[in-house]
This record gives structure tokens, sequence and C-alpha cells, in this order.
């Protein structure tokens, strides 16, 4: 499998680009809450993809179903908004029909994990040379922010009241340990950093899979009384940083496709 | 050219000889020879086989292929069958061309999975949620199952539709000579406008839509929600009402190009035996017999399901008595009866893994 060939290797992304050149004012407003992180996702991975200097008619933007994945059809792109946890199919599908084309996934935690996990894990077997952002907001935002496959054990939801009894998905663990060549996890408390991870991970070869840790104060913060969406950013900064972060950030895993 | 050949063989051979170039697939009885038919030929030829992790996963690669620009297949029995349903749905709601074949067995759920049936004949038609028309075709030889392959693919491309291809597993395994007449590839209609004037789903005189493939320039918005005329969500009451409406007029203004069907020895019957797949060649072993009994009796068969010739069995039914012989618990009797006016309509049905045979049939007919 092969992702783009002949691109530079990826330069540090521009912290600041004309995002208008690669939006469909058209669509908005958004349909995305005040305080959803998933906006600094879009933009990091529009900084990415423009510092990247790959020719936008070599890019497919594909999405399954879900807040993240309705970011496809905002960027003016070849877009393919898809079905519920099967983005990845779909993209395979592209990926190996056109192997020249450069084909990014955006999915969430619910879509990717959940009705499609094993998509994903199957993406990552195969190595195949597709880049996947997986943005866990740990929730089911779009359908009023029931339980995911990802909600922290404890949390609440709609459909945990008194709290989820389940344990939550690791997945850059999962990816890695079904194959994936390319793991790495980023935060929207961090969105520069974002970037350059974002850019590993379209540069590289095989399957870059990136899992950015996103929030949803509409619903999970709020079901859960975690503050506004800044404070839930701080609170998402103290447990990414440090010298022993609660939760690793940065390239995880990486060894060649 | 004449050559001995399986039905699932020939489906493989007429999706090859159509200009299919991408196949995706997941291993299910009575369907797997075409996937392994497939997996051998198609790399030869620069084509991709991929085995999938499930249904889903092989019907998305294949709509994604087919948005790529290859023509594009997947085949399944019933199982995997309704499992695809959703993305069946999708491809018709985003008009994106593909062939699935669905080689039936015994059902419900996993059933009787080396035994024939018809059972999937509702699902062909309904089994998706929400409003589309369906394009369903029913080979009963090996001959046919190439050439009705072949068709699928020139009428997927032609109208920007899922098209599948029904049989029956004894169709599917029936290993017989078969007289091949190469398929003609039909080419996809691409837009001919610049990329900033394109329209995915934008008004054609046909109702039909060309098709970009993704990575040539032309940027456009594919999606299974509502869409407008660029591809993008809506669910504003008059576009999602005119999007509907105009999906089920693409197909029904194309209806005489698509509908088929057949007749044997029906001009002087005063009863005809509707049956398609392998139960129409039972029907025509049986119709000869009793014919030297004296009995005048013929078959109608239709080579499309759906959309189902209606009108043409309306006028046949107008002077004569029906009998329809399924393997299932009575299906395509239903859309008999709609187009029969107040003919009578007998059943012959079998649902029990076991083919029906012409003994079968002679005894309906003195039965009924």
């Amino acid at each position: 499998m092969t992702n783009y060939r002949g691109a530079p290797p990826p330069a540090d992304p521009p912290t600041a680009i004309d995002y208008g050149r690669w939006l469909r004012p058209d669509l908005m407003p958004h349909i995305l809450c005040p305080g959803c992180g998933h906006g600094i996702v879009l933009k990091a991975l529009l900084r990415a993809i423009d510092g990247s200097r790959i020719p936008p008619e070599q890019l497919v933007l594909v999405g399954g179903i879900g807040c993240s994945s309705r970011l496809v059809g905002y960027v003016d792109l070849c877009t393919v908004h898809t079905t519920h946890g099967r983005a990845l199919t779909f993209a395979t599908g592209i990926k190996l029909a056109r192997p020249d084309l450069t084909v990014i996934v955006i999915t969430g935690d619910g879509d990717g994990l959940g009705i499609g996990g094993n998509h994903l894990i199957h993406a990552a077997r195969r190595d195949i040379g597709i880049t996947c952002l997986l943005l866990n907001n740990g929730t089911y935002g779009m359908t009023g922010g029931q339980t995911a496959p990802t909600s922290a054990l404890g949390s609440r939801s709609t459909t945990t009241p008194a709290g989820s009894r389940e344990p939550a998905f690791d997945a850059c663990r999962l990816v890695e340990g079904a194959g994936g060549s390319f793991v790495a996890r980023g935060a929207t408390s961090l969105p520069l950093d974002l970037d350059a991870t974002i850019a590993r991970a379209l540069a590289h070869e095989g399957f870059g899979f990136v899992e950015v840790l996103s929030d949803c104060p509409e619903y999970f913060g709020r079901y859960n009384r975690l503050g506004r969406a800044t404070e839930m950013l701080q609170a998402q900064r103290a447990r990414v940083i440090g010298p022993r972060p609660e939760i690793p950030i940065g390239v995880l895993h990486e060894r060649a496709s | 050219m004449s050559e001995l050949l399986q039905g699932n063989m020939a489906c493989a051979r007429g999706a090859l000889d159509s200009g299919c170039t991408f196949y995706a697939g997941y291993p299910i009885t009575p369907s797997s020879e075409i996937a392994e038919h497939m997996a051998v030929a198609l790399p030869d030829r620069g084509g991709v086989f991929a085995q999938m992790e499930d249904e889903m996963a092989s019907l998305g690669a294949v709509i994604g292929a087919s948005l790529a620009g290859r023509k594009a297949m997947t085949a399944t029995s019933g199982p995997g069958f309704s499992l695809m349903q959703e993305h069946i749905g999708y491809a018709a709601y985003a008009e994106i061309p593909c062939v699935v074949v669905d080689v039936m067995r015994g059902g419900p759920s996993t059933g009787l999975p080396t035994r024939p049936s018809q059972g999937d004949v509702m699902q062909a038609r309904w089994g998706t949620h929400g409003d589309h028309p369906a394009i369903a075709l029913a080979p009963a030889s090996v001959a046919e199952v190439y050439e009705l392959t072949a068709r699928a693919f020139a009428l997927a491309e032609r109208y920007r539709t899922p098209v599948i291809l029904l049989y029956d597993e004894v169709i599917g395994h029936l290993r017989e000579r078969a007289d091949i007449v190469p398929a003609v590839p039909v080419t996809r209609a691409r837009p001919t406008v610049a990329p900033q004037e394109y329209r995915a789903y934008g008004p054609s005189p046909d109702d039909v839509p060309p098709l970009a493939d993704v990575g040539t320039g032309y940027r456009f918005h594919v999606t299974g929600l509502g869409h407008d005329e660029r591809g993008y969500p809506t669910d504003d009451p008059a576009v999602a009402g005119a999007l509907a409406t105009r999906l089920q007029r693409k197909i029904d203004r194309a209806r005489d190009d698509i509908v088929a069907f057949e007749t044997y020895r029906i001009e002087d019957a005063e009863r005809v035996i509707v049956a398609y797949g392998i139960v129409a060649r039972a029907a025509r072993r049986a119709i000869d017999e009793a014919r030297e009994r004296g009995v005048r009796i013929g078959l109608f068969r239709p080579r499309t399901l759906w959309p189902f010739p209606d009108r043409e069995l309306s006028e046949i039914a107008s002077t004569r008595s029906l009998l329809v012989a399924e393997m299932n618990l009575g299906q395509l009797v239903l859309e008999v009866e709609r187009c029969a006016g107040g003919a009578r309509v007998d059943r012959y049905l079998r649902a029990d893994g076991r083919p029906i045979t012409p003994l079968d049939l002679l005894g309906a007919l003195e039965a009924a």
C-alpha cells in the first residue's frame, strides 16, 4: 500500500492559512454546537493539508456518521459522507481503485470504535495507505449524548444515568495491536502540535491513524458537570501535558509500512 | 461460442467481459465461486480483488471503487444480502453504479446454505428502508447468467444505480453447455462541463446526471443524507421530495429499456405458468409433456423481476388463467396477482430447499 508519493517531507505546517480557500461557504453555518472541539481539528487538518502541498484534486475526504464525520462536507474537495461506521470501507475501495490519491477518513469514537470497530481493525491490519482521524469526544453527540465505547468508567450519559459500568476503549492500542504502522494521539487543547501530528500521518505510507481528543461540552460536559468549553479544554490539557501525562500524546508507534 | 460452464463462473466471466475491474466480497455459500474466479482473473487484467471483513465492508468498498471510476461488483447469498441492504440503499440514493449478485439459498437466517431457494425476491425489491426503485434480473440458464451479468453492468452504468442479479443455487452451481455471445461493455456518462459548473445531482434530460470520478478535478459531495443538486445535505421538503421523485422517475421512464421477459408456447394457451430461474426450466419440460396430452399451456418467464413486466403479464392474463410456481412461500405471486386483473391465479410453492421438478408441476396442473 502506498500513500501519496512524491510529496516533500512534512514541513512544519503553517500556523495561519486562508481557511476560506478550503471550505464551502454555502454550507455555513455548520451544524456543530458552541464549544465543540471538532472545529479545532478541522482547522488543524486544513493547515496540515495546506502545508503538505498535495494537489487538491488528489485529495478525497471520507466520513462516516456522527458529528465528526460531518466535517468532510464543509471542505471544498471530493468529499464522501458514507454510512454509520463504514467510512473506512468506502475509503478502502477508493484507495484500492486509485492508489495515487490521498484518502483521508474522519470518523468519531462511536462511528469508528462502536459500529465500525471491525472495519478499523481490518484497515489497520491491511495497513492500507489511508489517513484516519478518529475524533474522540467520549459520547454520541449527534443523537443527544448517549454513552460510547470510549466513555470513561463511571461517566454519566442519557443511557447511563447512574454512570457507565463499562471500561473505555483505547483506540491507539487497538490500532497498534491490529497492525497499523502509524499510531498517534493529538488533543484539541494542543492544536498546533496536532498540525504536525496530522502532517506526519499524511506523509506516512501505510495506515496513518490519529486519535484526537475532542470535547463535547453540550452533552458529555453538561451531563458530567465538567463546566464550559474552556474549562473542559483546560482539564484536557492537564491530562496530556507534563513529563508523565495521564494520557500520552504524540506519535506513539511508527514503523515502515 | 459454446462451452461447458458453471453458472457462477459465467457470472464472473460476464462481469470481466463487461469491463469490471473491481471485486470486493466476503465468502459465502453458494456464491463463493464468483469471488474465487475473480481473485484469479482480476490481477492479470489490472483489476483489484479484495476480500473484505464482512458484507457491509464489501459493498462499501465496491461503492468507493465505483466513485473512483471502476466498474465494480460483489456477490453474496441470503445472510450477506441482508447485511448489504444498508449500502444498496446508499448506492440507490447517492446514485453510485454497482452490481450485487445474490445466489439464493434457503432461509431465513443461516437456513439451508447449500440448497436452493427463491426467497429473496421481495428483499431485492423492499430490503432497504425508504423509497427507491429497484432493478433485479433473474437468469434461468448458465448462458443467461453471463448475458444478464453483462446487462446488470450496462443498466447500473447507464442509470447510475445498483443492479441486483438474483438467481437460485441450482443455476449458480449448474454446469451446462452455454452459447456465449460476448458482452459489449457500456461506458458510464462523465461530465463534460467545467468542474465549477458540475452538479453531481443536477437536472438532466433523462434524469441521470453524469457522474464524475473522484480524483479528476471535479469537487463534489456524496452523501446518504437528503441532498440538493450539488450533493449538499438538506432536509428541505421541496428538495427532498424532488429527489425521491426523480429517482423513481429515472427508472420508470426507462422501464421499456429495462423490462425483459420470455414466453413459451403461449399463443393458444388457456393457462400460463409464471416461473423464473431454475423453476422456469422445470416448467418448460412440464409444458411439453402436458401438451402431448393435449393440455394447452404455456410459460411466462420474467427476466427482470424488478421492474416487473406488469403490462405484458396483464395482457396475457386477460384471456388466460395463471399458475405461479416459485421456491418460496409466495413472493412474486403477490406481484402477479396485482397484474392479473380478475384472472384466476393458482400457486405452486415450495420452501424446503429442494427444486421444483417437472413432475411437481404436472401434479399441480392436474390438482388445480
